[in-house]
């Protein structure tokens, strides 16, 4: 792990966040899931709204095999109200998300994995390291590419295989980080 | 814009670099293409501030960049305003 987050191969780092029901969520004790996905949303950002159907999807999809999805959103809530914690829960109420939404409150989680955009996708192996890393597909405006790229890496992981890639550039709107 | 009958080189781009500069503007996100001072496309709900704008293509999809018939229709509104 880095100051700027981790990379293939390392460990994920602590996450214990609220959802949208006030619970808190960790992360599956490795050895739990065969995989892990940790994806990087958020209310506003157009590459993150683009995308939603197809991440939702891969999730409700890949449930059956074990496979575990988490949302995060870390953006400011105080300078961007669309991704506060209540307009979190109204859009989560609205539709069938196959993975719980966590609050980043504090930023804190985003900065220990060094998160860059929204959408930015995190794909983790049975023993909770780093497998996959960046953007869910090539084109947020295809919804034909239907995650590929993550689909490709959860297949290669159920597989017992190496996700190919195993990185790719993450596309998206910054995190708002607080000032 | 040429195609349209409109001067290249009156195109602008100007940056919001702060939230006082976006709500002064404004500004409901990156990109904003106004013509003639005129949005492309309706701003509806989006709040004023430093974000990227979320648009809607014209066969519903979400995209972060206008569709390109609406930049197209944009400039022909302006450059028919021309003649």
């Amino acid at each position: 792990m880095t100051a700027d987050g981790i990379g293939l191969g390392d460990p994920a780092p602590e996450l214990a966040l609220l959802d949208t029901e006030g619970e808190t969520t960790t992360l599956p004790a490795p050895g739990e899931a065969p995989a892990t996905v940790v994806v990087w949303t958020c209310n506003h950002c157009p590459y993150a709204l683009a995308w939603h159907d197809r991440l939702t999807a891969a999730a409700r999809e890949y449930a059956d095999r074990g496979v575990r999805f988490v949302a995060v959103n870390s953006n400011d809530a105080e300078r961007y109200p669309a991704d506060s914690p209540q307009a979190m829960t109204e859009r989560y109420d609205a539709a069938e998300w196959g993975m719980p939404y966590l609050h980043d409150d504090t930023q804190e989680v985003a900065r220990a994995f060094g998160v860059l955009t929204t959408p930015d996708l995190f794909v983790f192996d049975s023993e909770l390291r780093l497998r996959y890393r960046g953007a869910p597909d090539a084109d947020h405006q295809d919804p034909t590419q239907g995650a590929a790229w993550l689909r490709s890496a959860l297949d290669a992981l159920l597989a017992g295989a190496e996700p190919n890639p195993a990185e790719t550039e993450p596309v998206g709107c910054s995190i708002k980080w607080r000032p | 814009m040429a195609a349209a009958g409109l001067d290249p080189d009156r195109l602008e781009v100007r940056e919001a670099p702060t939230d006082e500069a976006a709500e002064r503007e404004g500004f409901v996100g990156s990109p904003t293409i106004r013509v003639d001072g005129r949005d492309i496309q309706e701003v509806g709900d989006q709040p004023v501030g430093l974000t990227c704008r979320v648009y809607r293509l014209r066969d519903g999809r979400i995209s972060a960049l206008p569709d390109p018939a609406d930049v197209r229709e944009a400039l022909r509104s302006a450059g028919r305003a021309l003649a």
